[in-house]
C-alpha cells in the first residue's frame, strides 16, 4: 500500500488491520460490508436456509462454507437417535448441506465435532481470516487472530446468500494480563475474573485484543478459551494476535495452507498485531497474580467469585445490582454468606466449546487419575478427533474409572436440546460457558469453573479449591 | 419486513436485569418451523411455576396485550438465538426499552423491526415507577427518537443505521446484491492478494 504523505503512519489496532483487509465498501452511516472468508454453520442454522429457499436463492460461496453437527448430537447413543425433533433437525441439516453442495461433518465423520472446536482442528481457522457462524461463541476463532464473530438468523441467510456482512465497526479494547498465572489457575479462570470485574455489560460494542506475558503463554487451548468466553462480558468479537504458538498448531491441518501458499500465509501473518503506538477506546490491565481459581455463584457469568470466597449478601452490595443477585440467590438455592468451597453438587460436566478441548481433559485425568468421583458425570469431548486422541492417550479409561459417564462429541450438556441435561433443582459444576437460569436444562443449577475444577469437585462432592487439593495430594 | 415510523402501544414493565436469550426462549423450543409461530415460548418457564400453570404476577401473564416492554440492563445477552427476537414479535412485542442490550440481540432485532431502544438507567427507573404494575400507553417515535408517556417524553438512543433500517424495512440481501459487481472485483483480489485465506491454500 502506497503512502504519499511523508507523515508516519496512523498506528492501527489488530482490529484495523483486519478491518481493512475485509471492507468491500462503507455506507454514509458508517456501515462497512465485509468480505467472510469462512462461514460455519449447524442444525441451528435451519431458519436460515429456510429465508434462502424461500427466495430460491443457492449459496454463494458453497467452498467457503462448512456445515456441522453439534447442537443437536447426541452424545450416549447415536444408534437409535430416538428423539423425533432431534432427529428432524440433524436430517435438515443433511438435507440443506446436499442441496447447496456443502462439506458437512455429519455424526459420523471422524471430523465431526462442535463448530469452535472443529474449525481450527481442521485448520478452516486461519489468522487473518473473517469467520461468521450463527453462534455467539464464534469469538473462540479470534484466538488465531481472526476476525471471529457470532450472528443471527438473518445475517447467516445474508452470508449464505452474498458471502458478505454489513457490519458497524465495533470499538477497541485491550485486556493485558501482565505476569504468571499460579499453579492451578487457567484461561477460564482470566475470563470469569474479568467478566466479574468488569461485568457482562464490560465489554458491550467493543472488540477486546487479548495481551499480556500471561496470554502470550497460554496454548491455543487456553487462547481459544478466553476469546470463547468474550461473549459472556458483552464483547461479540475477541483476538489474540497470532504468533509462533499460533503458526505450530496449524501447520499441517487438513485445511490449512500447503508448501508456497503457507510460506506466503505467514508472511501476512507476522503482520497480524497491534502496532505499538496504537489507541485503543478501553484498555485494562490485570496482574495474573491477583488471579484465583474463579467458580460462579449466581446467573450471570458476573456473578463470579474466587473459590475461597462466600456467596454476596444482596443486601451489602451495589444496589442497582442486589436484586438480580437475590433473585440468583434464591434460583441457586443460596444464601448469603455462604462458602463457596465445600459447597455439596450432585454432578459433574466436561466438555463445550469452552472447555472440550484435549488440554481440559488432560487437565481433568491428572487430577482424577487413581480417584473415585463421589458424583456422577458426564465428559464429552469437543470433537471426534479429540476423543479418539483422548483414548490413544487412556484418558478416557481414568474418567470411567473413577465412575464418570465417557461420550460422545457435541454441545452435549451445555445447551439442553440435544438429551443431554441437568434435573431440575440439581447442582452441576460445570466447565461450560453460560449459568443462566435454565441453560443445562429447566430449573438446573449451574457453576461454571475450570476443568480442573470440576475434576477436584466430582472427587470431593463438593465446589473445591484445586490448588488445596492438589496441595494435600503432593503430601 | 415492513418499515415504521410511530408505534403507539400498552407498555409494560420487566424489573430484570440480564434478561438473556435463555429467558426469551429456552433452547429445547429451537427447533419449531417459524411459520408454526413463537409467541408461546416466549418467556416460557420464567412465567411459570414449576407445575407448569402460568404465575399470575408476571408482567406479562397479567397484561398479555403488551407490545412494548420496559426493562433493565443487559437485555437480550448471551446467545445468538435469533428465535429470541422471534418469540418477541410473535407474541406481539414490538419495542423494548432498556439502558443496554446484547450486541448481537440488538442486531437481530433491528433485523426483524424490533426496536431495542436505549435509554439511560435513571429514566428507565422513571418509566419502571409510572408503569408500576399496571400497563400503560406509549408512543414510541423513531423520527424524534422519543418515547412519551403520560405527558413525559423521553428521548433514546439509536444507532442511525438502525433507525434507517427499521423505518424503511429494508432488506439486506437485495441491498447487497446491487453491489455484486464491487464484491465479485474484491473477491477476485483477495483472491490475488491472499490465495491462503482459502481453504487448502486454494484449491
Amino acid at each position: 500500500m502506497a503512502r504519499s504523505s511523508m507523515r508516519a503512519p496512523i498506528p492501527l489496532t489488530l482490529l484495523d488491520k483486519l478491518w481493512q483487509a475485509h471492507e468491500i465498501l462503507k455506507r454514509d452511516d458508517g456501515v462497512s460490508l465485509l468480505w467472510v472468508d469462512r462461514h460455519l454453520v449447524h442444525e441451528g442454522s435451519h431458519h436460515a436456509f429456510a429465508k434462502i429457499d424461500g427466495r430460491t436463492l443457492p449459496v454463494a460461496e458453497p467452498s467457503l462454507t462448512f456445515a456441522v453437527v453439534d447442537h443437536y448430537a447426541p452424545t450416549r447413543d447415536r444408534s437409535t437417535r430416538a428423539d423425533p425433533q432431534i432427529r428432524r433437525m440433524i436430517s435438515t441439516l443433511q438435507t440443506n448441506a446436499e442441496a447447496h453442495n456443502l462439506r458437512l461433518f455429519d455424526l459420523d465423520d471422524p471430523g465431526q465435532g462442535i463448530v469452535h472446536v472443529i474449525g481450527p482442528e481442521q485448520g478452516l481457522t486461519l489468522p487473518g481470516l473473517l469467520v461468521n457462524c450463527g453462534d455467539s461463541h464464534t469469538s473462540t476463532h479470534g484466538a488465531f487472530g481472526a476476525l471471529a464473530f457470532g450472528i443471527g438468523a438473518t445475517e447467516v441467510a445474508h452470508v449464505l446468500a452474498t458471502q458478505t456482512i454489513w457490519q458497524q465497526k465495533p470499538k477497541a479494547m485491550r485486556i493485558s494480563i501482565e505476569g504468571t498465572l499460579s499453579p492451578g489457575v487457567t484461561a477460564k479462570d482470566i475470563a470469569l475474573h474479568w467478566i466479574a470485574r468488569l461485568g457482562t455489560g464490560g465489554a458491550q460494542g467493543h472488540a477486546v485484543e487479548y495481551t499480556g506475558s500471561a496470554v502470550r503463554a497460554l496454548s491455543m487451548e487456553g487462547r481459544m478459551t478466553l476469546c470463547n468466553l468474550s461473549i459472556e462480558g458483552g464483547a461479540r468479537f475477541g483476538m489474540v494476535a497470532p504468533d509462533e504458538t499460533t503458526f505450530a498448531y496449524l501447520k499441517g491441518r487438513p485445511y490449512a495452507p500447503g508448501g508456497e501458499a503457507w510460506d506466503k500465509a505467514l508472511a501476512a501473518w507476522r503482520q497480524l498485531s497491534s502496532d505499538d503506538e496504537a489507541l485503543f477506546d478501553k484498555d485494562v490491565v490485570i496482574q495474573a497474580s491477583e488471579i484465583a481459581p474463579t467458580v460462579t455463584w449466581g446467573t450471570s457469568p458476573e456473578h463470579a467469585l474466587p473459590v475461597t470466597a462466600c456467596v454476596p449478601d444482596p443486601t451489602a452490595i451495589d444496589p442497582t445490582k442486589s436484586d438480580s443477585a437475590q433473585a440468583a440467590l434464591d434460583y441457586m438455592g443460596l444464601k448469603p454468606g455462604q462458602a463457596l468451597e465445600g459447597l455439596p453438587i450432585d454432578q459433574v460436566f466436561i466438555g463445550s466449546c469452552t472447555n472440550g478441548r484435549i488440554e481440559d481433559l488432560r487437565a481433568a485425568a491428572a487430577i482424577l487419575s487413581g480417584h473415585k468421583a463421589k458424583v456422577p458425570g458426564l465428559i464429552s469431548p469437543g470433537s471426534a478427533r479429540i476423543k479418539a486422541e483422548a483414548e490413544a492417550e487412556g484418558l478416557d479409561r481414568i474418567f470411567i474409572k473413577a465412575g464418570l459417564e465417557w461420550g460422545a462429541s457435541g454441545c452435549s450438556m451445555c445447551v439442553g436440546m440435544n438429551g443431554d441435561i441437568v434435573a431440575k433443582g440439581k447442582r452441576c459444576a460445570s466447565s461450560t460457558n453460560r449459568n443462566f437460569r435454565g441453560r443445562q436444562g429447566p430449573g438446573a443449577r449451574t457453576h461454571l469453573m475450570s476443568p480442573a475444577m470440576v475434576a477436584a469437585a466430582a472427587i470431593t462432592g463438593r465446589i473445591t479449591d484445586i490448588r488445596k487439593l492438589c496441595t494435600r495430594r503432593a503430601m | 419486513m415492513t418499515g415504521w415510523q410511530t408505534h403507539k402501544g400498552p407498555a409494560v414493565a420487566l424489573p430484570l436485569q440480564h434478561v438473556d436469550t435463555d429467558q426469551l426462549i429456552p433452547a429445547r423450543f429451537m427447533s419449531v418451523p417459524r411459520a408454526d409461530g413463537y409467541g408461546d415460548f416466549l418467556f416460557y418457564d420464567l412465567r411459570r411455576k414449576a407445575d407448569g400453570v402460568l404465575t399470575p404476577d408476571f408482567p406479562l401473564n397479567r397484561h398479555t396485550d403488551a407490545s412494548i416492554l420496559v426493562s433493565r440492563h443487559n437485555f437480550g445477552s448471551g446467545s445468538s438465538r435469533e428465535a429470541a427476537v422471534y418469540a418477541l414479535i410473535d407474541a406481539g412485542v414490538r419495542v423494548v426499552i432498556a439502558p443496554s442490550f446484547g450486541d448481537i440481540f440488538s442486531s437481530n432485532a433491528v433485523n426483524n423491526g424490533l426496536l431495542p431502544a436505549r435509554l439511560d438507567a435513571p429514566a428507565c427507573a422513571e418509566l419502571e415507577a409510572i408503569l408500576g404494575d399496571q400497563s400503560a400507553m406509549i408512543e414510541v417515535d423513531l423520527n424524534h427518537l422519543t418515547i412519551a408517556i403520560s405527558g413525559r417524553t423521553f428521548p433514546f438512543a439509536l444507532e442511525e443505521s438502525w433507525r434507517t433500517k427499521l423505518m424503511n424495512g429494508w432488506d439486506d440481501i437485495d441491498l447487497t446484491r446491487n453491489h455484486h459487481q464491487e464484491i465479485a472485483a474484491f473477491a477476485a483480489s483477495r483472491y490475488k492478494d491472499a490465495p491462503w485465506a482459502w481453504p487448502g491454500g486454494a484449491p
